[in-house]
C-alpha cells in the first residue's frame, strides 16, 4: 500500500494536495456551530450529484413521458421514490444550508479583505444553484414546473426592445413547451453542475489560499509559533473531519425525517399542483415559486408603478436582478475596521438583524397573494434590503467598534 | 452541547413552518390508515365498480395494487379488471376523452394523484356532498365543487341530499332540549339510500383510504423504512459525539 502511494506520488502530488488541503491546512480553533453549513451544502452537492444521476436514468425528458416518468419512477423502480424525495428534499435543504452559510458570511465579515474571491465566487455559486434549481423545477412537467416557467420566463420579455425576442430565445417555442423541456434538461444535468463544481473548487481554492476567517474575524496566521504554525489554529484532518461528524448527523437526522415523513413539507418543498400534470390551457389559481425565491419574487412584485416612461414589470425586474447583483459588491461597501460583528458597532447589528427578519418576512410574502398591504409591507421590505447594502459604507465608518483581542477566544 | 441545540433548532426550522401550513373550508376531516388493509381493499372495490367506468389510473399498475393490497392474482382478475388489460398493464379506461368531453363537459381527470393534489378531507367531503339541483345537467351538484360536471354516480347507495349537506360541524349537545344536533350530514333528503348514512359515510372513508394509496404506494414502506434509518443516524450520532471528544481533549 504505502509503494503504491509512492509510485503515485512520484507521479501526480497526492500527499502534498492531502497535506496543504487537509492534514496541514490551519484552521481556527474557535469555528462555532455557524461554521458547518460550507461542509453541509458540500454533503447536499453531493447527494444532489449522485440522486440525480440514477434520476436521469429513470427520467423521460420530452413534454409526453416526463410527468409519466416521475411517476414510473415514484412507483415501479424500486427505491424510486426514495431517490425522487432525496433530491427534491435536498433541493431545499440546499438552499437552506446555503442560506445559513452566507448569513454566517455576513455576520463575521468573512467577505472581508482579503477574501473578497472566496464571497464573489459564493455569490456565482448562489446565482448558479437558483438557475440549477429553476430549471430542476420545470423537469417534474407538473402544474407549478409549466407555470412557474412561464411567470418567471416572461420576466424577461418586459426588457425594452430585445425582450420577446429574448423570451423566445430561452424557450425555444412561442410558449413553454417540450422544446423548453429539452433544453432545461441538458441545462440541468450536464451544463450547470459542471459549472458548480468548477466553482465549488474555485471557491475552496481561493479559501484555502487565504486561510479561513472565525467568530472573532481574527487573522490567525499573524501569531505563529515557532514550527510557522498558527497558534490558535489547528489542522483540519483529523480535528475538524471529526467535529463536523457530530452536525452532519443530526443534519442526516432532519434530512431523514422530512424524506421519510415530510417530503412535500406541507406544500414548500413539492406544491400540491405539481401533481397534475402541465396544461397550457388551466392557469393554477395561486402560482408561488418554491420557498427559496419567494424573497425575490417579493420584490419583483413589490415594483407597482411605471417610472421613466417604463413598465412596473421592467422596473420589477430590474430590482430583481439588482438584489442579487449587489451581494456581489458587498466586499468593497463594508468600510468597518473589524470584521466580526462582536466588535462592530450598534448600528451594524441592527442593520444585519433588521435585514436578517426582512429578508425572511419577504420570503413568506413572496408565498402570499398579492394584496395592497403586503404590497406595502413588500416594498418595505425591499427598501430594507437595499438600504442595508446601500447605506453600508456609511454606517460601518460612523460607528464606534470593539477594540479587537490579539487571540482568539473560546469558550 | 449548547452550539449542538442550535444546529438542531435551526435544522428543525422547515418543521415548524410546516406546522404553519393551513387546512380547507367547510370539509369533514378524514385521517387516513393505510394500515388497515380490509378497508383498502374495499375501498379498491369500489373503485373499480363505481370510479373506473370513467376515471383512469393511468399511473398505476393493477399488480402493484394486488400485492400491495394483499389480493391474490385470480381473485383480482377475475373480480378487479373489467378491461382485457393483463395483470401487470397500467390501469387504464376503455372510455374515449374525446367523447367523455361531450359528454360531461369536461373529460373526467386522472385519478391516480388526485389524493396529493386535494388530500384526503377535501376528496372524503367531496364524495358526500352531492346534494338535489335541478338546474345543473344531471340534477346534481356538489357542496364542495360548485357546478361539478360528474353525476352522483353512488346515488343508490348513499341517496341524493334535497340541500347542500352540512359538512365540517362538530356534533353538540342543544342545552335546552338535551338532543343532540350537527350529528347529521343531511336533514332532508330527495332520495333513500339503500345504506344508512353511517354506512356510505365508512364506505367513502374507504374509497379515499384507496386513493391516498393511489396517489402513494411508497407511503406503505416509507415511514416503516424512515425508523430504521434514524436509529442508524442515531448510532452514527453516539459514535461521532464520542470519536469528537476524544479528538477534542487537548484542544484548549
Amino acid at each position: 500500500m504505502n509503494k503504491l502511494l509512492q509510485w503515485v506520488d512520484e507521479r501526480l502530488p497526492v500527499v502534498d494536495a492531502f497535506e496543504r488541503h487537509m492534514s496541514k491546512y490551519y484552521a481556527p480553533k474557535n469555528f462555532n456551530v455557524w461554521y458547518v453549513f460550507g461542509v453541509l451544502s458540500m454533503l447536499v452537492l453531493v447527494n444532489q450529484l449522485l440522486t440525480g444521476i440514477w434520476l436521469t436514468m429513470m427520467y423521460t425528458p420530452t413534454a409526453e413521458g416526463a410527468f409519466a416518468s416521475v411517476e414510473y419512477i415514484m412507483r415501479d423502480v424500486e427505491y424510486g421514490w426514495l431517490l425522487r424525495y432525496m433530491h427534491s428534499t435536498g433541493a431545499s435543504m440546499f438552499f437552506l444550508v446555503v442560506y445559513l452559510h452566507m448569513f454566517r458570511g455576513l455576520m463575521y465579515g468573512s467577505y472581508q479583505k482579503p477574501r473578497e474571491l472566496i464571497w464573489v465566487f459564493g455569490m456565482a455559486i448562489y446565482l448558479i444553484l437558483m438557475a440549477e434549481a429553476f430549471m430542476g423545477y420545470v423537469l417534474p412537467w407538473g402544474q407549478m414546473s409549466y407555470w412557474g416557467a412561464q411567470v418567471i420566463i416572461n420576466l424577461f420579455s418586459a426588457i425594452p426592445g430585445i425582450g420577446e425576442d429574448l423570451a423566445l430565445w430561452i424557450r425555444g417555442d412561442y410558449l413553454i413547451s417540450g422544446a423548453t423541456l429539452n433544453r432545461f434538461f441538458a441545462l440541468h444535468v450536464v451544463a450547470m453542475p459542471m459549472v458548480l463544481i468548477g466553482l465549488v473548487i474555485l471557491h475552496i481554492l481561493a479559501l484555502h489560499e487565504v486561510g479561513s476567517n472565525n467568530p472573532d474575524g481574527i487573522d490567525i496566521k499573524k501569531n505563529k509559533d515557532a514550527d510557522g504554525k498558527p497558534k490558535d489554529g489547528i489542522p483540519f484532518h483529523p480535528y475538524y473531519t471529526v467535529h463536523d461528524l457530530v452536525p452532519i448527523a443530526v443534519f442526516l437526522a432532519v434530512f431523514a425525517i422530512v424524506v421519510f415523513y415530510f417530503p412535500e413539507m406541507g406544500g414548500y418543498f413539492i406544491e400540491k399542483p405539481n401533481f397534475q400534470e402541465a396544461d397550457p390551457l388551466q392557469t393554477p389559481d395561486h402560482i408561488a415559486p418554491v420557498w427559496y425565491f419567494t424573497p425575490f419574487y417579493a420584490m419583483l412584485r413589490a415594483i407597482t408603478f411605471n417610472l421613466l416612461g417604463l413598465s412596473s414589470q421592467f422596473w420589477g425586474v430590474v430590482v430583481m436582478g439588482a438584489a442579487v447583483a449587489i451581494l456581489f459588491v458587498l466586499p468593497w461597501l463594508d468600510r468597518s475596521p473589524v470584521r466580526s460583528m462582536r466588535y462592530k458597532g450598534w448600528f451594524s447589528r441592527g442593520a444585519l438583524a433588521l435585514f436578517a427578519v426582512s429578508f425572511v418576512m419577504l420570503g413568506y410574502l413572496g408565498a402570499e397573494p398579492a394584496t395592497p398591504i403586503k404590497t406595502m409591507l413588500a416594498q418595505l421590505g425591499t427598501a430594507i434590503y437595499f438600504g442595508y447594502f446601500i447605506l453600508m459604507p456609511f454606517y460601518t465608518r460612523m460607528e464606534s467598534t470593539k477594540p479587537v483581542p490579539e487571540r482568539v477566544t473560546t469558550k | 452541547m449548547k452550539q449542538l441545540l442550535t444546529i438542531i433548532l435551526v435544522m428543525c426550522m422547515p418543521v415548524v413552518a410546516l406546522a404553519a401550513g393551513g387546512g380547507g373550508g367547510n370539509l369533514d376531516s378524514m385521517e387516513p390508515d393505510l394500515s388497515d388493509q380490509a378497508s383498502l381493499q374495499r375501498g379498491a372495490q369500489l373503485f373499480t365498480n363505481n370510479c373506473m367506468g370513467c376515471h383512469s389510473a393511468e399511473y398505476s399498475r393493477y399488480k402493484r395494487v394486488a400485492k400491495d393490497l394483499g389480493i391474490p392474482k385470480e381473485l383480482y382478475e377475475k373480480n378487479l379488471i373489467f378491461t382485457d388489460a393483463r395483470f401487470g398493464e397500467l390501469m387504464n379506461i376503455a372510455m374515449p376523452e374525446e367523447q367523455a368531453a361531450s359528454w360531461f363537459g369536461t373529460a373526467p381527470p386522472d385519478l391516480t394523484l388526485t389524493a396529493r393534489v386535494n388530500g384526503p378531507d377535501w376528496l372524503y367531503s367531496y364524495l358526500r356532498a352531492f346534494y338535489k339541483d335541478e338546474s345543473r345537467p344531471h340534477g346534481v351538484n356538489n357542496a364542495v365543487f360548485d357546478n361539478v360536471g360528474m353525476p352522483h354516480v353512488m346515488v343508490n347507495q348513499g341517496g341524493l341530499c334535497a340541500e347542500p349537506p352540512h359538512l365540517g360541524q362538530e356534533p353538540e349537545v342543544d342545552p335546552s332540549t338535551g338532543e343532540v344536533v350537527g350529528d347529521k350530514i343531511c336533514d332532508d333528503w330527495a332520495i333513500e339510500g339503500s345504506m344508512e348514512p353511517e354506512e356510505f359515510d365508512r364506505a367513502m372513508y374507504d374509497l379515499t383510504n384507496f386513493l391516498v394509496y393511489l396517489g402513494e404506494p411508497a407511503l406503505m414502506d416509507r415511514k416503516r423504512i424512515g425508523v430504521y434509518v434514524l436509529i442508524f443516524i442515531g448510532v452514527f450520532f453516539i459514535f461521532a459525539y464520542l470519536l469528537n471528544r476524544e479528538y477534542w481533549k487537548d484542544i484548549h
